[in-house]
């Protein structure tokens, strides 16, 4: 297991040698700060039921979030490996395939999850100034992290998918924002179908990402939508694995 | 140590390699000799478990590089073409970094480290980041690392590309003294560097092996040109050029009255003699006489066109 620590470090090490991870966490913090004041100044202004994490949701800040930087943090993981070459030395040291994957992966992952950490301390302080547990209480707080994880672990594992598919990081970028876009809109057809009950819309019900994060965010652990993050991560897992081994396929 | 049979690569329709089979034993330094996509990276990639061949079996130590590549790797120390290095580590984090990779254990490893990069001259840079340093260091930086976990097969590709002649010549006695304690495989396209460093060499050429033993042995099919400059009208060096019979001659005038004579196959017995005899007996003054050592590129051209075809 000591490979698999040492390759987590060295990606980890990549996003902060150089400015790329700072400007990223730079943005995000920014993105963050603006999402909150407009939700803080939407509640001074009128009364509402929700809990702060959901509103935080219901804004466009976190998909913004989500849908643009995802792509940003993965793809350099393999793309940039193929394209100066040190991928070879990579793939010839006594290294296996599943460990580089999920190195990559965790390395991501980690980094991602680092780009929250601003938000919670958003939260500690809202919850410090209202002092009222209903509108952020520690349940909702801590299933919102998770839900931001598992969106997270499913984002990032599509995004090494992208970046194995190709050697030029921006192809990598446009690609991965353009499977996670087309995930996160689809889900928007579940608005049309309302209680229909067709499969259709049923299907458009369980890819629908806002529903399973309104879930997370009330303070609830949907365990349709943990089965249905986790098993789409390991689907593209194990589709990134199969391109990092087809240089082997005879 | 290295047992290739009938190894075919195929990039759909391109054949990258067509039927190589040759093999290398414990401890001798090998040269991959060829011009620019002969197939020298590709045998190579192969060898070293990063890509699998279309047809035919590799063996390392006994351990196929397709089925078992994980045992491969362990023996093997690898810098590809080009060298690649990510720029933004320091030399001696690289190193560690790959010491890790490649199982060292802890407390050997920095032993380890510090004797490699003694070895190969890069201690002096090892807090310096790599993106920073000169092609020469970043070569043996890439050498540093192959050599680090006392690899029993070492496959360096082009190791002396793109560096200027007194790194060539620090690069090469590297080799040099690897020779013995490792089973080395170089490649390079140019004669003179396989020369000084190589036991034997394998010739690959379009995808094939033209031949494969030591480079003497393969010289020696090769006709080797002799130059000589002598004092004599054009009209009548041509005529004794002709007379000498040393297969096909070429002659350009000079200034100073000089004719240029290049005899393109003389022959495996030396014809320096025949020709200083010759130009003594018509009185000539004979101001230069020298052979030419065969080049890579009449190397091939013996090996494809048979013997004595010349150029």
């Amino acid at each position: 297991m000591s490979v698999f620590r040492v390759l987590v470090r060295r990606e980890l090490s990549a996003f902060f040698q150089g400015p790329t991870g700072f400007i990223i966490v730079a943005a995000v913090l920014f993105l963050i700060g603006l999402g909150f004041v407009v939700v803080l100044s939407g509640l001074n202004d009128q009364a509402t039921p929700m809990p702060v994490t959901q509103v935080f949701y219901s804004t466009y800040f976190f998909w913004v979030i989500l849908l643009l930087i995802a792509p940003i943090i993965t793809m350099r993981s393999f793309s940039m490996e193929r394209a100066s070459g040190t991928y070879e030395t990579l793939m010839t040291a006594p290294v296996g395939d599943w460990q580089v994957v999920l190195s990559k992966f965790a390395g991501a992952l980690i980094f991602y999850a680092i780009l929250w950490v601003p938000l919670l301390v958003c939260s500690v302080v809202v919850r410090f100034y209202v002092g009222e547990s209903a509108v952020l209480g520690f349940g909702s707080l801590v299933t919102s992290a998770l839900g931001i994880l598992l969106v997270g672990c499913l984002y990032m594992s599509m995004g090494c998918f992208a970046s194995a598919l190709t050697r030029n990081q921006a192809v990598a970028a446009v690609s991965g924002f353009a499977m996670g876009a087309a995930l996160f809109f689809t889900g928007f057809f579940s608005f049309f179908a309302d209680d229909r009950s067709d499969w259709i819309s049923q299907l458009a019900r369980h890819v629908s990402l806002a529903n399973h994060m309104e879930s997370f965010s009330r303070g609830m652990i949907d365990l349709g939508a943990v089965i249905f993050f986790l098993s789409f991560t390991a689907l593209f897992l194990y589709l990134t694995h199969k391109v990092v081994e087809s240089r082997r396929w005879k | 140590m290295i047992d290739v049979q009938n190894l075919t690569k195929r990039y759909g329709q391109h054949v990258a390699l067509d039927g190589v089979s040759f093999s290398v034993n414990c401890g001798e330094v090998v040269g991959f000799l060829g011009p620019n996509g002969a197939g020298k990276s590709t045998t190579m990639r192969i060898l070293t478990t990063f890509m699998a061949a279309t047809s035919g079996t590799a063996r390392v130590g006994g351990d196929c590089v397709f089925e078992n590549p994980m045992r491969v790797r362990e023996r093997l120390g690898y810098m590809p073409e080009n060298n690649p290095l990510p720029p933004d580590l320091r030399v001696g984090d690289y190193l560690k970094f790959r010491a890790q990779l490649k199982r060292l254990a802890n407390g050997d490893s920095a032993q380890r480290i510090a004797g490699v990069m003694e070895q190969c001259g890069v201690a002096d840079v090892a807090s310096r980041f790599i993106g920073q340093l000169s092609r020469g260091y970043r070569q043996r930086v890439g050498m540093a690392d192959a050599l680090l976990a006392k690899p029993e097969l070492i496959v360096l590709d082009e190791p002396t590309a793109g560096l200027d002649p007194n790194q060539i010549r620090s690069v090469r006695k590297l080799i040099r003294d690897l020779a013995g304690g490792h089973t080395v495989l170089i490649s390079s396209h140019i004669l003179s560097e396989i020369e000084m460093t190589c036991d034997r060499v394998i010739v690959l050429h379009e995808g094939r092996l033209l031949a494969s033993g030591a480079l003497e042995e393969l010289m020696a099919k090769t006709d080797a040109k002799v130059i000589a400059e002598v004092r004599a009208s054009l009209a009548d060096a041509k005529e004794w050029a002709a007379k000498l019979a040393l297969g096909q001659a070429e002659c350009t005038e000079q200034p100073g009255g000089f004719v240029r004579c290049r005899f393109a196959n003389a022959s495996s017995i030396d014809a320096r003699e025949k020709i200083f005899a010759s130009a003594n007996e018509r009185g000539w003054l004979l101001r230069e006489l020298m052979r030419q050592a065969p080049s890579l590129e009449d190397l091939f051209v013996s090996l494809t066109c048979g013997k004595g075809s010349g150029e």
